[in-house]
């Protein structure tokens, strides 16, 4: 057993609004810059849809992400030696158009228009500077814009019988707001010739170093979440660094801290290095979920208190570790789930299922069933479990049910003054656990969303000596 | 003439040297944030998948045939059996292929960044140079292949200009000698071709050292990579 902390977020999407605020802050701190406009490290997404860049579940067309061949893990990609020979054109490289062409307006038009009519607005490609017509943008399918056709193409509708999901009536749709992974196994660090991208030791997060990047570009195509952007500008890729000079303070992302439905957690997972490789090659994609699950170590438990000291990890993030709300939701409640598990990177931001309208039932609300039946709610079980589970109902149906009946719980707690246990007792919760969730997932206070231990760096460097060599120059203040 | 001739061939070629070493190393000592392949592959990718290979193909086989050509010492050929007339054959043939391959890739880049707008838009002067000054380069070359087939009968030139290229590697004196009397195409391939090492420290060449590095690195490297806070 080798001791492992990393920093990883829970997204719960039951109370995303999509507002694009986490998107927006996000874009204005990291990737407002020439070269990187149509990068979006945090973007959100209406599901179902194809999403930003188009498709990029599909890994028939982008190849990201592992498979499992003779038991051995391999990059999609190919062999080390195909993606050598792939290096003058990279057949799998996503084009500026699957993103959107980045585009500004010309506002000096306003004023110099000589037109009788009013003029309005022209947009203009941020790379020629030229007239463009807007075709496609990194939110085009907001709010389920756009005809059912396209959506239809959504990699999500496997094994679904799409065509009832055009009426009117059976519409559904649900915000996934996506950002790097920081995954366990993560593929772009596997497919990066010149071992420019690495795991951080201390808190997990995966970074480019920008110093040995040299533009080979075959991360893009390897990750299979696209969320590493290349910056045609300075010819080397950019990525989510899960703001990491906010981390080392103790400060949540800007994503999470901007977040208008506190829907984000930030907290601590201990887990088991040696591990890693022998889960990610299981064999059934249905099992994987479960598989990542046990590469998470109890951090109350002794021995891995003791391992974890042995091995380094500080004691503040073996204490965050015990508040982490990330272990409450993902181990001991199990209701947040990895992004795609089937691509086998192991993915360490979790995802809380949304729970949507019941349809056709409307006699529901009248009677005392809390549950009512799983497959009556608008969205299908079948395309969550698709989208966060490999295709494995099971795990997701249980959370979802846990999530009902806590609401069932409550609102008769609430509105009729019942303490009713069975509710509970149904899905395996305690009271105590009941208002442990409550706590979480309702109240979700900063401190408990939150909880995030600072970086130790006197650990790690020499800081008397590096005195006056970080930071801002003080010029750069006008000085 | 002659001054000129010891100039550009005795001369310079070490001027370049020093140039390509120092700057190299200067550049990626200070300057590794500038150190990349300037991949324009996101904005464009159709024309690139064909005109990159044929281009890189033709280029790393031309590289490699001038390598081998040119410093391996003469009596190892004769090992071979190899007569200089054969030799020349031999290399009258791969130079003139892999310079057809490496031509008409270069040809359909320049074409490629001259006229797609995202190109022309976010690419910077060395960029064009380059790519012209290989162009030049490379017709220089081909343009001399009739020469050599033509009047060198005995495969006496190339012997020459083997023994020119060992003179330079090795610090002889009055190497630029062996040139004496040569046709005008191969004097100004040769500028060219050496004028290229000049301009590699100064633009997006610099990738070549980190191409050539990444074929031995990548395939022997663990998957994958954790590196402490303290290693950066």
């Amino acid at each position: 057993m080798r001791v492992k902390a990393q920093l990883s977020m829970v997204l719960n999407l039951d109370k995303c609004i999509g507002c694009h605020t986490c998107s927006v802050t996000c874009k204005n701190v990291w990737t407002k810059r020439e070269g990187l406009e149509y990068a979006w490290f945090n973007n959100v997404e209406t599901k179902p849809g194809i999403g930003y860049p188009k498709d990029w579940e599909n890994q028939s067309k982008y190849k990201g992400g592992w498979k499992l061949e003779n038991n051995e893990l391999k990059l999609n990609l190919g062999s080390k030696t195909s993606i050598l020979l792939n290096i003058f054109a990279n057949p799998n490289l996503p084009k500026l158009k699957d993103y959107y062409e980045p585009f500004e307006f010309d506002y000096e038009y306003l004023k110099l228009s000589n037109e009788e009519y009013f003029p309005s607005l022209k947009p203009i490609s941020a790379i020629t500077k030229k007239e463009i017509e807007i075709e496609w943008g990194p939110n085009w399918e907001d709010d389920l814009g756009g005809e059912f056709e396209n959506r239809s193409k959504d990699y999500n509708f496997e094994n679904l019988q799409k065509e009832i999901y055009s009426e009117f009536e059976n519409t559904f749709m649900m915000y996934l707001p996506r950002l790097c992974n920081h995954c366990l196994n993560p593929a772009c660090v596997a497919s990066c010739p010149s071992a420019a991208i690495y795991k951080r030791d201390e808190d997990g997060i995966v970074l480019i170093d920008q110093n040995k990047c040299r533009g080979w570009r075959m991360c893009v195509s390897a990750c299979p979440y696209k969320k590493i952007y290349f910056n045609y500008k300075t010819g080397k890729s950019e990525k989510c660094i899960l703001c990491y000079p906010r981390l080392e303070v103790g400060k949540p992302t800007v994503c999470s801290e901007s977040c208008v439905g506190k829907i984000r957690y930030i907290g601590v997972l201990l887990y088991d290095q040696d591990k890693i490789e022998q889960i990610a090659k299981t064999q059934n994609k249905q099992d994987l979920y479960e598989a990542q699950l046990s590469v998470f170590l109890d951090p109350f438990y002794e021995n891995v208190i003791k391992q974890a000291r042995k091995d380094g990890i500080p004691e503040n993030f073996i204490e965050a570790a015990q508040n982490s709300p990330v272990y409450k939701m993902v181990v001991e409640w199990k209701i947040a789930f990895g992004l795609h598990v089937e691509f086998r990177t192991l993915p360490m931001n979790f995802y809380i299922p949304p729970l949507s309208p019941i349809v056709n039932k409307t006699e529901l609300f009248q009677s005392d069933e809390v549950f009512g039946n799983i497959e009556d709610l608008s969205l299908p079980v079948d395309y969550l479990a698709n989208l966060l589970c490999a295709s494995n109902r099971k795990p997701i149906v249980s959370a979802l049910k846990k999530l009902m009946a806590l609401r069932g719980f409550f609102r008769k707690k609430n509105v009729e003054g019942i303490i009713d246990e069975d509710v509970l007792k149904q899905v395996g919760l305690s009271i105590n656990q009941a208002q442990d969730m409550y706590r979480y997932l309702a109240i979700a206070k900063y401190e408990d969303r939150y909880v995030i231990p600072t970086l130790h760096s006197e650990f790690h460097q020499d800081n008397f000596k590096k005195q006056g060599t970080v930071g801002f120059l003080r010029n750069d203040f006008g000085g | 003439m002659d001054y000129l001739n010891y100039f550009l061939f005795g001369i310079y070629p070490y001027i370049v040297l020093a140039i390509f070493v120092v700057g190299s190393i200067f550049r990626f000592v200070y300057m590794p944030l500038d150190w990349k392949s300037s991949s324009s592959e996101l904005l464009e990718k159709n024309q690139l998948r064909v005109a990159n290979n044929l281009f890189h193909i033709g280029i790393l086989a031309l590289f490699l045939g001038h390598l081998g050509g040119l410093l391996t010492p003469h009596f190892i050929f004769g090992l071979f059996g190899l007569t200089d007339k054969t030799h020349q054959i031999i290399e009258i043939y791969a130079g003139s292929v892999s310079g057809i391959i490496c031509i008409v890739g270069v040809f359909l880049l320049i074409i490629r960044r001259f006229f797609n707008d995202y190109i022309y838009y976010t690419s910077t002067t060395m960029d064009f140079v380059v790519l012209l000054w290989i162009l030049l380069t490379v017709a220089a070359g081909l343009m001399s292949v009739p020469y050599s087939y033509l009047l060198d009968k005995d495969g006496q030139w190339l012997v020459k200009f083997a023994n020119y290229a060992q003179s330079i590697v090795l610090f002889k004196a009055n190497a630029s000698s062996y040139l004496n009397g040569m046709p005008f195409i191969y004097k100004f391939h040769i500028f060219m071709g050496l004028t290229l090492f000049l301009l590699l420290p100064f633009s997006r060449l610099v990738h070549v050292f980190s191409g050539f590095s990444i074929v031995f690195s990548y395939p022997k490297r663990a998957m994958q990579i954790v590196r402490r806070y303290s290693t950066y």
